[in-house]
Parts: C-alpha cells; structure tokens; sequence
C-alpha cells in the first residue's frame, strides 16, 4: 500500500489541479460576481504552482506507469505539460482587462480554463485509449462553453455551437478508430499494445487495425486542425471572444499534438509506415492551404486560424520523418509556435480604438507611427512566422525540414519551403501595413502593464532564441529520448 | 429451456410491433409511450442473456432519462407532426429500399463473423463467468479499483457539464420583477399610505 501512495504522488500535479480548480469554483460562487479578477490570479497561481509540482514530480530519465498502467510520467509528459501549463497561465491573464472591458467577467471563465488545462495534462499522460478519451474529452467539453463564454454575443454563440457540433462528429471517429483497434488487438493499454508489435519485425497488421488507427488520427487531426479537418477553425477563431482564441490557438493544439506524438511513437511506432502516408497527407494539405487561404483574409483572427493551420502542417513535416531528430523537430517547433502565437494575440487584444474592439487588418495602418512598440513587437513575430533568420521561427523550420530531408521525404521538404514562401507574404503584408501605409487611427492607451510585460517578454524570446537555444534543445532531446524508450 | 425460448420469442415479438408502433402511431405520445415499450422488451432480452448490469442501465438512463426527455420535448415544443408525415407514402420505397441493404449488410456482417485470434490473448481483465459472479459485481469489482482514474475523469467532466450548463443559461435579467419578502414584510404603513382629507361639504 504505501508504494501505491507514494506512486500516487507522481500524479500529483493533477491531483492537485482537480482539487484546487474544485475549491474555486467553491469560492467563486460564495463571493459572487465580484470575485472574478481574484478567481482569476488564482487560477493563474493554481496553474503555476501545477508547473512547479510537474517540474518537482519530474521522473527524470526513468518512465512510470502507474493508477493500473492508465497514466504515465516521463520526460516528454514533463515538457509537455510545463508548456501547456504555461501557455494557459499567460493567456489567462491576457484575458482579465479583456473580459473587464466587455462585461463578460465571470469567475467560471478561469476555473473552465483550469479544468480545460487538467484534461489536457490528462491527455499528455495517457497511456491507455480509455484514459486518452477521458482527458480529449474533459478538455473539449471545457473549450465548447468558452468558446460560446460571451454569450450575449451572436458570433460566439455560434462559435460555441459549431465547435461543440464538429468537436463531436471528431470524438465520434476518434471512438469508432478506438473500438476498431480495440477489436482487432483485444487491448486498450498503450504498453500491451507496443507489445503486440514488438516481437515481431515485420508486422503485416489486419486492415481493420490500420482503418481504426486512421479514424483515431482523423479525430486527433480535428483537434490540431490540420487539414482537410481543419474548418471550424476560421470560424470559430472569429467568434469567440479574442482571449479564448488566443487560448485555442496555444495550449490546446499543443496538447493535442502532445496526444498524437504519444500515440504514433508510442503503441503504433511499429505501424510507422502505414501512418506515415497519413501524417504526410495532412502536413502537404495544411501547408498548401493555409499558405493560399490566408492570402485573401481581412479579419486578423480569421488570419491567424490559417497561419495555425500551416504552422501545424510544418510540425507534422517533423512527425513524417518518424525519428527521434523529426520528433524533436516537432517539440522545438511547437514550444516557439506558442510564444509567437501568445505574443501575437497579445497584440491583437491590444487593438482597441474607441472603447471597441477592432480585429481588420486595415486597422493596423500606420501602427509604427501611432504605437511604435507594439508594432515593432508585432514585426518581430510576423517576421519570425514567416522564418526570417536569426528569429526563433526560422530555426523551427530548420530543423523539421532538415528531419524530412535526413530521413529521404524530399519532395515533403521541398513542398514545405515553397509553401512557406507564400506563406511569408502575408506575414510581411501585415509588416507594410503597420510601417509603410498612412496612419487611419490610433489604439486606445494605455493597455495594461501586463500585456506590456507579454509582449515584451515573448518578443524578447523570439529574437534573442539564437542566442542561447541550449535549454529547449536540452529538454526537447530528453522529452525525445524519453518518448522512444517506451 | 422451453420457457426461456418462449420468452425470448415473446419479448423479441412485443419489441418488434412496439418498434413499428413508434413510427406508424398517429398520436407522438403514443409513439413515444411504444419507444419505452421497446426499451422495456430489450431490457429483458438482455436479461434472458444474462446480462442484467446492460438491462437495469438500459432502464434507467433510456427510459428514465431519454424518455422522458422526448415526452418533455414532443409536449412542451409546438410542432406540427401531421405535416412531418406528410411525405411517408412518398418516400416509402426509397426508405423500404434502404432498410432491405441495411438487413442484407447486417445479415453479411454476422454471417462472416470471427474474432480476432491475437485479440483473445491480450484481453485486458478476464470476464467471470456469470455463474459464479454477477455481472454488475464484476464491473463493481473493477470500476472503483482498476479504473478508479477513468471513474474520477468521467466525474470531472460531469462538472464541467454543469458549470457549463449554469454559464450559458443563468442570467440575471433586470427587467423582471421578483417578489422581495423581506421589504414586503418591511413595508409601514407611513411609507406608502397618504390620508387625505376630502373637504366635505362641496363650497365650490
């Protein structure tokens, strides 16, 4: 018994997150609406405090199993969950002016990001379909109600409503795929499933195997938008309030990504050449149709859903080339997408002229002239999507192409670097706007200390990343290391 | 034997004419009234198969909840069932055509079916035998101990069920009056009542 409990303090983080997000809820309701800005650093210190405990939990090299081989901890789990805990902790408190200033500030909007945030650390540890169901699901019930949070709202309604309808055609397949590999192995653990195909080399698996494994990938590809599964995201980027966008377009798809690394490396690393071809479909679809899609957008946020898009279609560059170098190409490529992506969003909450929210490109004209800060921060990110050296985005894609080149996919490469060049012009579109056109308006000042501090911390990462990469290339090698040993 | 048999017919016929009643009744009621017929005739079937955790769930969630809920929505929701029909002769045949290719498929499906040979051996926890152990004792047996994880995270997200069923509907709407029994009860009669004296006698 007493191992049982001290194995049960490595899943203390989320223990710990279930239990605290419970006792604000408690607290939020005896305080009323008032309490919504206190609720809120709460959670911010809950989520925080999570980090620390993932960090002080940390398995080092070793890998454990346990609440009856459901839940796993390793290295790649640990990076994983800093990230996303991170990523939540920061856009919810780019979300407080926000949510003060539209009268939506209620304290369920933090405690649903906490729950959203525990499902997705549920997710990261799964080591059983069962348990991966359970943590995809408990993440995606949390984000249908905040993407619908501004509920007095036409648009974020039927953001909420759409995300909630499509979220569950993708959980429908994601079931069917489980029960078809469930039918045809007899097992659900990742490990007995690892197992399977361990002893022998050369596995000729049964179709049905391989059809469920495509249905359980065609459910985690809606959940990373990756195309062709990728069209709630315009949509639904649009409607829903600004830093729950910019909350989707962070923790979320990382902890999806997370999901699908766990499940193709993992059990099925032994079916690599029959997901391969999959995983290079939807990165050559993503890639090409965000870099053409995006041209045309007006709507900031409408842009961003698409650059989300190809962003995740170069990640899956990584994933194609099926080892250990492609897999860590996908975590670097991810942990600098958050930081752009919440950076980013920082800015566009940042974009109020008159009281009112503005979200058209247009809007933008003459920033260099009226806020000469958040444009320059602004430039830097759009110039680090597009992957413009020394900036962190280029190294990103360095080395996912540099894994598909090393591991023969040249044609993948070669696709991936001309769509980023399409790509590129609308980033550097948004760059001309902000320096070269005429200015229409000014933003509303001041923005708040706080999103001064994101800005200029998330920017200062993206440029001086080159500087000093060692610590992510450090820990993306172990979470790598870690994920193959399984 | 010959009882069980003859149950089994029994309950499988009553399922049988309750489904067609659910969709040839005129009245909805009824329609929904014959749905929980049904249900009750499957619950049984599942009995006589031993399966009594499958029935008694299959009793309490549909007929106790989804039931309900139609009889709630086909009550409460004005809508004009006798146009909804209208269509039926119409699209009888094509309907007939697709429910004989769902028969045949269903009929290929069993026919052709076999198990998995590698999947026996991997099966996660062995299935007692239903002599010696029931079926709800089984899946108790495992539920809150091997997967008391899964137990937890199912309850998780019933919360987050909740909370967002109270965010997206609870309001506070200004515009409705409510009744204040305590600044009824507060009320004096020197706040609210003015005596006037009505000058009698009429001078003007």
């Amino acid at each position: 018994m007493p191992a049982e409990i001290g194995f049960l303090s490595m899943a203390a983080p989320e223990i710990f997150m279930a239990c605290a997000a419970m006792l604000l809820l408690m607290g939020g309701v005896f305080l009323g609406e008032r309490s919504a800005r206190l609720i809120t650093w709460l959670s911010v210190a809950t989520l925080l405090m999570a980090a620390l405990l993932v960090l002080s939990v940390a398995p080092g090299e070793s890998r454990l199993v346990l609440l009856s081989d459901l839940f796993v901890t390793d290295s790649f789990g640990v990076f994983m969950k800093v990230l996303v805990l991170a990523a939540s902790a920061v856009t919810l408190i780019m979300s407080l002016g926000f949510n003060e200033r539209e009268q939506i500030a209620r304290f369920e909007y933090p405690i649903l990001v906490v729950l959203a945030t525990l499902g997705m650390m549920m997710m990261i540890s799964a080591n059983d379909l069962i348990a991966l169901y359970m943590g995809l699901e408990l993440q995606s019930l949390a984000l249908y109600v905040v993407a619908a949070f501004h509920r007095d709202s036409l648009r974020s309604t039927e953001a909420g409503l759409k995300y909630f309808v499509l979220g569950a055609l993708s959980s429908g397949m994601l079931l069917y795929g489980c029960s078809l590999i469930y039918g045809f192995l007899g097992t659900t653990n990742f490990s007995d499933i690892a197992a399977v195909f361990a002893g022998e080399a050369d596995v000729t698996p049964s179709v049905g195997l391989v059809v469920g494994l495509v249905f359980l990938m065609v459910g985690l590809a809606f959940k990373v938008s990756a195309f062709p599964f990728h069209m709630w995201t315009p949509d639904v980027y649009e409607g829903a309030p600004t830093p729950v966008t910019a909350f989707f377009a962070a923790a979320p798809k990382l902890a999806a990504v997370a999901l699908l690394l766990r499940v193709l490396i993992g059990p099925f690393q032994g079916l690599a050449g029959e997901w391969q071809q999959v995983v290079v479909a939807l990165s050559i679809g993503s890639m090409l149709l965000a870099a053409f899609a995006a041209i045309n957008q007006t709507n900031i946020k409408r842009l961003m859903a698409y650059s989300g898009i190809g962003h995740i279609g170069y990640a899956l560059v990584g994933l194609a080339a099926a080892n250990e170098a492609g897999v860590r190409a996908v975590l670097i490529y991810m942990a600098i997408y958050l930081v752009m992506v919440i950076g980013t969003f920082c800015c566009i909450l940042c974009m109020r002229n008159g009281g009112r929210m503005v979200e058209g490109i247009d809007d933008l004209k003459g920033l260099a002239k009226t806020s000469p800060g958040m444009a320059l921060v602004l430039a830097i990110f759009m110039f680090s999507m597009a992957g413009i050296p020394p900036l962190a985005g280029f190294f990103g894609k360095l080395y996912v192409f540099l894994a598909a080149l090393n591991a023969g996919l040249y044609a993948l490469a070669i696709i991936g670097v001309l769509a980023s060049v399409v790509a590129a012009f609308y980033y550097v579109r948004i760059v001309k706007v902000m320096y070269f056109d005429e200015p229409v308006g000014s933003f509303d000042r001041p923005v708040g200390r706080e999103m001064v501090a994101v800005q200029t911390v998330t920017g200062l990462m993206i440029l001086l990343f080159f500087l000093w990469p060692g610590p992510l290339l450090a820990a993306a090698e172990a979470a790598v290391r870690a994920l193959f040993a399984a | 034997m010959i009882i069980q048999a003859l149950a089994f017919y029994l309950f499988s016929a009553v399922a049988i004419a309750a489904g067609v009643m659910v969709i040839s009744a005129r009245n909805p009621v009824h329609s929904v009234l014959f749905l929980i017929l049904a249900f009750f005739n499957s619950a049984a079937l599942f009995v006589l198969m031993g399966a009594e955790f499958l029935a008694m769930i299959l009793v309490v969630v549909y007929v106790g909840a989804v039931a309900v809920l139609f009889l709630f929505v086909v009550m409460m929701l004005d809508i004009n069932f006798v146009e909804l029909r209208q269509g039926f002769l119409q699209y009888l045949p094509v309907g007939t055509l697709i429910g004989i290719i769902l028969l045949l498929e269903l009929v290929l499906i069993f026919g052709g079916w076999v198990a998995a040979p590698e999947a026996a051996a991997n099966v996660a926890i062995e299935i007692p035998p239903p002599a010696e152990l029931h079926n709800s004792a089984a899946l108790g047996r495992v539920l809150y101990t091997k997967y008391i994880y899964l137990f937890q995270a199912a309850g998780m997200i019933l919360l987050i069920a909740m909370i967002g069923a109270i965010v997206l509907t609870l309001r506070a709407r200004p515009d409705v009056r409510r009744q204040r029994i305590a600044s009824q009860v507060a009320r004096r009669p020197e706040d609210v009542l003015e005596i006037k004296k009505v000058p009698s006698g009429g001078a003007g």
